[in-house]
């Protein structure tokens, strides 16, 4: 049987293939796997058509690092990521159920679509704004910073751990975890 | 504006197996990620540790064999403390994370591509806060781009192998403990 027809694998699986796919970006092109880079280098280039005189800090302190917004490895990662679930999720046939608002949050605010996805794309804000000022995310720091052991992962990734978890206690309580 | 094709075609391929394993994972659906933070379903934690193992290893081999070099962050301790805190408050709200929630969308899940937009937005804030944000950032000891063994001065393969180890006994456990997954069909 074709394995991308199967709805899930082993998660040990999936973790020696993240593993292997790390040895294969250094390999390839000496980078490490990362996703929110191309996040900062398509909102710097927006606002560099757009509102210019805003980025313009930006754009010098960046220059200067011998770094310049562009479209690059890393954002057609960030596509092929988008591509790559799609594929997936077509050939199990595991996409998106009709409802709209996932189950944990329903029975804690209701079933509501707006209000999830006002809590989507608020906690979507935030999030990124602390990627950039950390300069990783899940995958930049908490996977491949701390696969190459720096210190700045292994100070990130439990300060995001520890900080997920309760504000997860705190909004859903020990009674969420009965709805996940 | 462009990086050249062949790196533009390697990211594209890089990113399109990533995608399927994030989405063969089951790591793109929020009830994952958050009965994980609710410490009910470890699959984020399984997969996350086995890729550490797994990648550890042969990136240090590549690193020294001469075919990579590291490309780590700088330890400012207020970039990822403050960074860090927004990352997982607002992770916890969203209930997906940067690749998961690019995956999610993959999937066709709504709430995950309003999440991306706010994602897109909050990549913007950065960028055009990036000068008040510099006393912030500059407001605390700053080590640079160090590792842990050099940092201890000590064999990275000390560290390697230990980290190895310890991934080995924690999933062991994890896996004692927590061996299901959720029915993400709910």
């Amino acid at each position: 049987m074709n394995p991308l027809t199967k709805t899930s694998w082993s998660p040990y699986l999936v973790g020696v293939g993240i593993g292997v796919l790390s040895w294969f970006s250094f390999a390839t092109v000496d980078r490490q796997l990362g996703i929110t880079t191309a996040f900062e280098y398509s909102a710097a280039l927006t606002e560099q058509a757009t509102a210019p005189q805003v980025v313009k800090p930006y754009l010098e302190a960046k220059a200067k690092d011998g770094k310049t917004p562009k479209i690059d490895w890393e954002w057609m990662l960030v596509l092929g990521v988008f591509i790559g679930a799609y594929a997936s999720s077509k050939m199990s046939g595991d996409r998106a159920p009709e409802e709209k608002v996932p189950p944990l949050w329903r029975w804690r605010f209701g079933d509501s679509p707006g209000l999830r996805y006002a809590g989507a794309f608020f906690g979507g804000i935030i999030m990124m704004l602390g990627a950039r000022i950390a300069q990783g995310c899940t995958s930049g720091h908490a996977i491949s910073g701390i696969l190459q052991l720096a210190l700045s992962s292994w100070i990130f990734a439990p300060v995001m751990g520890v900080t997920g978890m309760a504000v997860a206690f705190l909004i859903y309580g020990k009674e969420g975890r009965r709805h996940v | 504006m462009f990086d050249e094709p062949v790196k533009l075609v390697l990211g594209l391929v890089t990113g399109i197996l990533f995608g399927v394993l994030l989405q063969k994972g089951q790591v793109a659906k929020f009830q994952v990620l958050m009965g994980q933070f609710l410490l009910k379903d470890f699959t984020v934690v399984k997969i996350m540790a086995m890729a550490i193992a797994v990648g550890t290893v042969g990136v240090h081999a590549l690193v020294s064999m001469g075919l990579a070099e590291f490309h780590i962050q700088t330890a400012s301790l207020a970039r990822v403390i403050v960074g860090g805190v927004l990352f997982g408050t607002g992770l916890s709200i969203f209930g997906l994370c940067p690749g998961t929630s690019v995956a999610a969308c993959g999937e066709g899940r709504r709430d995950a591509m309003i999440g991306v937009l706010g994602m897109f937005v909050g990549a913007g804030v950065y960028v055009a806060a990036f000068e008040a944000l510099q006393p912030m950032i500059k407001a605390m000891a700053d080590y640079g781009k160090v590792t842990l063994p050099q940092l201890t001065s000590t064999s990275p393969w000390l560290w390697v192998g230990a980290l190895v180890a310890l991934i080995a006994i924690a999933l062991a456990i994890v896996e004692r403990l927590h061996p299901k997954r959720l029915n993400t069909k709910l």
